[in-house]
């Protein structure tokens, strides 16, 4: 991008001064040919991304248009959005007997798990970030520390947050005991259960969006706080009025990383539930999905589920692509 | 360092009052700091305490806070018995985990920085397509490939086939081909967040040195494996770290592509583990836990800057 404007400002300058002449075009010429030259450089890694992510969701978009059921070949001959109108409407698909629910709850699920999730983490995040950035002691130790649970699996989240919430030996039902509150069962109860994962989750990365908004605030220069120092601004409103409206760009790169997580919080589900089956209140598109596939052998409408969430991802990602493009930052 | 302009300095000589303020605003903001570190630090602390109690004395009114006293080594309840039953227990996933994350951290950790360099070559139009189809790879959900995956690996690829005859070399198992279709399905999928992490990298590689050895006569190879690549190995710290962390991790794949058996890896193990019928064995499970996390853990805790690097590129 920043090549295609210089050209442009040459061709437009002073027109004794072209740089396309001589000696430079030679060389461009050169970097020119160096584009096919770098292909066995750039292109095997390419194929590999084009078949096994491209191509699969294309294949896998394919699928979902068919019946297939995991025994034999998928039958590609009669192709139609039969699985669709099931994911919406739910009823009797021609290839069961049973009738089979609609997404509707699970996509609910994943919406209200996305936006609690996504929201408290860049609260938390930010405000962990203009607290580790006051100048503190120790700074390196309380950033260690609050990015700790970010390098664990879910699984090993899932583990540890079991424990915490366990009616009997759980720090949770502990801490509430205090209050004169019985033992509640936690991870079971419909009511509590999508609030016991989002909280989980929360401690598992809201120390992402803590070093995402410490980046961009130590990229903010100096000058700023300065200046509204000077004016006499009170370090709230400092950081209100000033500060936070320049974290707009650390926000939304944030926030699509977060979300995605979310979309992907099947391990985490899996291993706290113990299997496929989550219950209704907390079960989202990414467990029905491997449910429908691998528990029920549903496998084209597991497929169609899994379009929807694609569809999804893509979103929330082709706009921040497209950002990213415009202001020349791929 | 801060942009924030310290309080001790705002501290002219104005009188007590201020110096108070000052102070108590430091008191507050320091125990804020402390709260939210033993926030996040206690499901890992109540999880080392239980697994290193004795599973025959564990009643499960927990000591949270070290040293209370049944925890001294060598008195009652202090056991390592947890953690080698963890062991035992993990050992098999364990050793596929190393046997998966080994070649698929370095696989797509070179193709990555290979894809990045070869598209920072390229002078067309084209090429910020091609990134940015490689960029949005990163955001792409696993479960919308699953289905074709697991079609793919078990009715397409003769891969199980091939293994028959491999199993006669010593260590090879006719399993091992679901670990090399897992390396595989890793390694394409780590490629995208590699190839981003290396062009941010290779962008600042002034491209003047490049040229100037290009018109030296230098073949773009050359110039890759004697220029880039030993400008690379601090790049390559923090992807190898990173993708190690993402692939140790990972349990969908393994899930599906595994699915159950001898070549299920650490966190297939985990999820069942220390739960019978006479009830949960608490201290092992938060053993096996803790030793699943052990390798992610220690890496992140000696090279956190890296990891974090990683995780805000």
């Amino acid at each position: 991008m920043r090549k295609l404007i210089a050209r442009v400002r040459d061709r437009w300058s002073d027109s004794d001064v072209r740089t396309d002449g001589g000696e430079v075009s030679a060389e461009r010429s050169l970097l020119r040919r160096d584009s096919v030259r770098s292909a066995p450089f750039w292109l095997p890694p390419f194929l590999l991304v084009g078949l096994f992510v491209y191509g699969a969701v294309l294949w896998n978009f394919v699928l979902s248009l068919t019946d297939f059921q995991g025994l034999g070949a998928p039958d590609y001959g009669s192709l139609d959005f039969e699985n669709y109108a099931i994911a919406f409407n739910g009823g009797t698909p021609t290839w069961s007997e049973l009738t089979v629910d609609p997404v509707w709850n699970s996509l609910q699920n994943t919406i209200i798990l996305m936006v609690v999730f996504s929201v408290v983490c860049l609260v938390l995040g930010l405000l962990l970030a203009i607290l580790v950035d006051r100048n503190i002691r120790y700074e390196d130790t309380f950033r260690t520390i609050y990015l700790l649970p970010m390098s664990l699996s879910f699984v090993v989240t899932a583990k540890f947050w079991l424990y915490m919430y366990n009616p009997q030996t759980g720090l949770i039902n502990a801490a509430i005991g205090l209050v004169g509150i019985g033992p509640v069962e936690i991870v079971q109860n419909p009511d509590l259960k999508l609030g016991a994962v989002a909280f989980a989750l929360i401690w598992q990365f809201s120390g992402y969006a803590m070093i995402v908004y410490l980046a961009a605030l130590r990229g903010i220069p100096t000058s700023h706080f300065e200046a509204a120092r000077v004016d006499g601004a009170s370090t709230v409103r400092m950081y209100w009025r000033v500060i936070i409206p320049q974290l707009r760009t650390a926000t939304v790169s944030a926030l699509v990383v977060i979300t995605v997580f979310a979309l992907k919080a099947f391990d985490f589900l899996f291993s706290m539930y113990g299997g496929y089956q989550p219950g209704p209140s907390a079960d989202i598109l990414a467990t029905r999905m491997v449910r429908e596939a691998y528990a029920n052998q549903n496998w084209a409408y597991g497929s169609t589920i899994a379009v929807i969430l694609f569809v999804m991802a893509l979103f929330i990602v082709t706009p921040y692509i497209y950002t990213q493009y415009k202001r020349g930052e791929l | 360092m801060s942009g924030a302009t310290s309080d001790e300095s705002t501290t002219t000589a104005t009188g007590g009052e201020t110096e108070t303020r000052t102070a108590l605003k430091r008191v507050v903001l320091y125990a804020v700091l402390v709260g939210m570190a033993v926030f996040y630090l206690i499901p890992i602390e109540t999880g080392l305490m239980t697994a290193i109690t004795d599973p025959s004395t564990y009643t499960g009114s927990t000591p949270y806070l070290p040293p209370l006293e049944p925890l001294v080594p060598g008195t009652g309840s202090f056991s390592l018995e947890p953690f080698g039953n963890a062991f035992d227990g993990l050992s098999r996933g364990l050793v596929n985990s190393v046997i998966l994350v080994v070649p698929a951290t370095v696989l797509s950790g070179l193709l990555g920085s290979m894809a990045a360099y070869g598209l920072t070559n390229v002078d067309w139009r084209g090429q910020v397509g091609i990134y940015a189809l490689f960029i949005a790879g990163i955001f792409i959900p696993y479960q919308a490939v699953l289905v074709p995956l697991t079609q793919f690996w078990y009715n397409v690829v003769p891969l199980q086939s091939m293994f028959v005859p491999l199993a006669s070399f010593p260590f090879v198992q006719e399993y091992h081909w679901k670990l090399a279709a897992l390396i595989i399905t890793h390694t394409a999928y780590g490629i995208p967040i590699c190839t981003l992490l290396f062009r941010a990298h290779y962008k600042k590689l002034s491209s003047e040195m490049i040229e100037a050895a290009r018109l030296d006569g230098a073949s773009v190879s050359t110039i890759y494996r004697r220029i880039v690549l030993p400008l690379s190995v601090p790049m390559f710290a923090v992807v190898f770290i990173y993708q190690f962390t993402q692939v140790w991790n990972d349990l969908l794949f393994a899930l599906t592509i595994v699915q159950f058996g001898d070549a299920s890896v650490v966190t297939q193990e985990l999820v069942g583990i220390g739960v019978s019928q006479s009830g949960t064995n608490f201290p092992l499970r938060m053993a096996a836990a803790l030793l699943a996390a052990f390798p992610t853990l220690i890496v992140y805790i000696l090279f956190g800057d890296k990891f974090a690097e990683g995780v805000t590129a």
